[in-house]
């Protein structure tokens, strides 16, 4: 269990985005401490993705503060978030498919020789080391990554966020495209990334997954927050009540 | 880039093709290209495939080659300039008013030798500074690129017209016409030495991305597969250059070269013409771009947004800015070719580039280029506009109709996607 006395790595306060008159996030407050795993619950539209994306730089909020160790961040837009050493492995994985692994890791990042050209030898050796860790049977590393399959693409997407030292991982649904031994991987990997210190909020479907993977839950419905659990104190009807109902458990 | 990778060593060596990893498209194209010049060859009974022909084929497609590589980057990123021709047409006629008009008011006198760079350095910021705001106008307010460039066709058309009263200017500059083609050639020593010197960087290459991947423990092609590489290398830049060579000056135009010195020719005196400058300046613009291309982060930007621009997005690259960069890249390529083809003909014409666009979009997409954004290769658009130009003018010696070479060409571009397409599926490739 993560230790959340000091201040949070993430604090998202009162954050509210909307869309053309239609209030995505509706004043949410959520946070994040070095090695949990807080999970992100509702229905398709709640605005867990919307909020999150407000983290990664992805959308830029309408109203509301971030804060990371406790000072307010200014995060306009994926380079800011970098810089605060946030990652994200997206739904979509957000991959340039017409490109290789290599190349997809070090996207923005790129790794230059002293001329400043891009050194590609030297990338490929860096994405060798951290897919054997990884994924010990990946072998395409010259391939563009639309020849992948749905767990080595996962693969790639989570060795982009790893590699760069995160601090605060933004999961969104890791383990939706993949098999079971997949899911495995990953499940094994966050327990991993946890024990290391890293903050991850985990946006899930599955309730089985969050209730194995998750210390704490945030659940939101309709753009609000119903409430924020800790997972060992409720069950998986509870949660699934708040993310049906809306309503926050009793006792 | 993307081809080249995809030719790499994991999928298992099937065949001797995939040992060399060559990239089996190009390998088409070259087939392609090939077959067009063996059937004009048989077809003008031996014509085409004189020194003669082949030298100007290649200065004639010089100026659509070099719009053609820029091209490929804004299709890459998924985007299209309609605008190529008439912006052309406008660099051409800024430069010929240059030369001709403004530096000879300010007192420069017909010949002297900053002119021409004068003149150049003109055209290329009236190139990059166009192309530029179309990109923005792309890039920041979001109109598609398809109806800012059609837009910009007949604008850019037009100030040309504007600016030259719709006057034929000349004759241009003579050290500027020397960029032209036929009137500026490095002759046979020159030619050699050159080709002595682009084999060793040839050679250095290859070598380089050897010992690279040997240096990280990569797994390399046999060495004879290399030795294979370099020994194709050198074929084909030192036979470019020996049939270059082989093309000799006319002796009527000797004897008057060295009777302006006031010398007399010895006789039995010739001469071959060797590389064009033009040539040069094209193959200075290939090397460049793929450079770009391959190993440069722009370039990796590039197609990265064109293969996924929310990923690109994502990754934290300016993908507008990008788009500025790529039209700005496609404006200063507009002035170089306008360059060479106003070079060439000794003067700046209203009608020049009409209907490049055309040629240049075609060239691209023959060469490999994918519409749908995120593949495509420099050296493929240049064959494309290679394999273009062989068959108008292999057409045109054999006595097509005009109207019936118009109508091949258009086949010809729709059946070379096609074979494109039927190919990447088969291949998997799509």
């Amino acid at each position: 269990m993560a230790d959340r006395t000091g201040a949070p790595l993430v604090e998202m306060r009162d954050v509210s985005v909307s869309f053309g008159g239609i209030k995505a996030v509706d004043h949410v407050t959520v946070d994040l401490y070095p090695g949990e795993v807080v999970g992100l619950l509702g229905h398709n539209g709640a605005g867990k993705s919307t909020l999150i994306k407000c983290l990664s730089g992805a959308y830029r909020m309408d109203s509301g503060e971030i804060l990371i160790d406790g000072q307010k961040a200014e995060i306009g837009n994926p380079r800011d978030a970098r810089k605060y050493n946030i990652e994200t492995i997206y739904q979509t994985l957000a991959l340039a498919d017409n490109l290789d692994a290599a190349s997809n890791l070090f996207l923005g990042r790129e790794l230059v020789t002293p001329t400043g050209l891009v050194d590609d030898a030297q990338m490929e050796a860096e994405t060798r080391k951290i897919m054997a860790r990884l994924n010990p049977n990946f072998r395409k590393f010259q391939d563009p990554v639309k020849a992948l399959s749905g767990g080595q693409r996962q693969s790639v997407a989570i060795a982009r966020a790893v590699y760069f030292n995160a601090r605060i991982l933004i999961m969104d649904e890791p383990t939706a495209a993949l098999g079971p031994q997949e899911t495995q991987m990953v499940a094994e990997l966050i327990e991993q990334l946890k024990a290391q210190g890293l903050g991850i909020f985990l946006i899930e479907h599955d309730i089985h997954n969050v209730m194995k993977l998750c210390d704490r839950a945030s659940v939101m419905k309709n753009g609000k927050l119903v409430g924020t659990v800790n997972v060992g104190e409720v069950t998986d009807e509870d949660i699934l009540g708040m993310i049906i109902l809306g309503k926050q458990p009793h006792g | 880039m993307a081809e080249a990778k995809t030719s790499g060593a994991s999928a298992g060596r099937r065949n001797i093709f995939q040992t060399l990893e060559f990239d089996t498209r190009l390998l088409g194209m070259v087939g392609a290209f090939i077959l067009v010049c063996i059937v004009f060859n048989v077809l003008t009974d031996g014509r085409f495939l004189t020194p003669r022909n082949i030298f100007n084929l290649t200065i004639q497609t010089v100026s659509v080659a070099i719009m053609a590589t820029g091209m490929v980057f804004v299709i890459v990123t998924r985007n299209i300039d309609l605008s190529v021709g008439a912006l052309l047409a406008t660099c051409s006629a800024m430069m010929a008013i240059t030369q001709t008009q403004l530096l000879p008011g300010l007192g420069l006198d017909y010949g002297n030798p900053v002119i021409a760079p004068l003149a150049i350095i003109v055209g290329l910021l009236t190139g990059a500074l166009i192309g530029a705001f179309q990109g923005w106008i792309v890039g920041y307010l979001t109109v598609p690129a398809f109806i800012v460039s059609l837009g910009g066709l007949l604008v850019w058309r037009n100030v040309a017209w504007y600016l030259t009263s719709g006057q034929t200017i000349g004759p241009l500059d003579d050290t500027f016409q020397t960029l032209g083609g036929i009137g500026g050639t490095l002759g046979v020593t020159g030619s050699w030495i050159f080709g002595v010197l682009a084999t060793l960087v040839a050679w250095a290459a290859i070598a380089n991305a050897r010992k690279a991947r040997i240096s990280h423990e990569f797994p390399v092609k046999p060495l004879w597969a290399e030795g294979v590489l370099m020994a194709l290398s050198a074929v084909a830049i030192l036979g470019f250059v020996a049939i270059l060579n082989a093309y000799e000056v006319p002796s009527r135009v000797l004897r008057r070269a060295f009777e302006a010195r006031g010398e007399t020719m010895p006789e039995g005196f010739t001469a071959g013409y060797g590389i064009p400058y033009s040539v040069l300046l094209l193959i200075a613009v290939a090397v460049v771009m793929t450079v770009v291309a391959r190993r440069t982060r722009l370039g990796r930007y590039i197609f990265a947004t064109g293969g996924n621009p929310e990923a690109a997005e994502l990754s934290g690259i300016n993908t507008r800015l990008l788009t500025v960069k790529v039209f700005a890249v496609m404006g200063v390529l507009c002035a170089l070719a306008g360059m060479v083809a106003s070079a060439r003909l000794s003067f700046h014409s209203n009608d020049i580039g009409t209907l490049d666009e055309l040629r240049v979009i075609a060239a691209a997409v023959i060469g490999g280029t994918a519409l749908a954004g995120g593949i495509g290769t420099i050296y493929g658009a240049i064959l494309g506009a290679l394999i273009m130009q062989s068959l108008q003018s292999g057409m045109a010696m054999v006595g097509v109709d005009a109207p019936f070479q118009n109508i091949v060409v258009g086949v010809v571009l729709v059946l070379a996607v096609l074979i494109d397409i039927l190919y990447r599926k088969r291949t998997g490739d799509a």
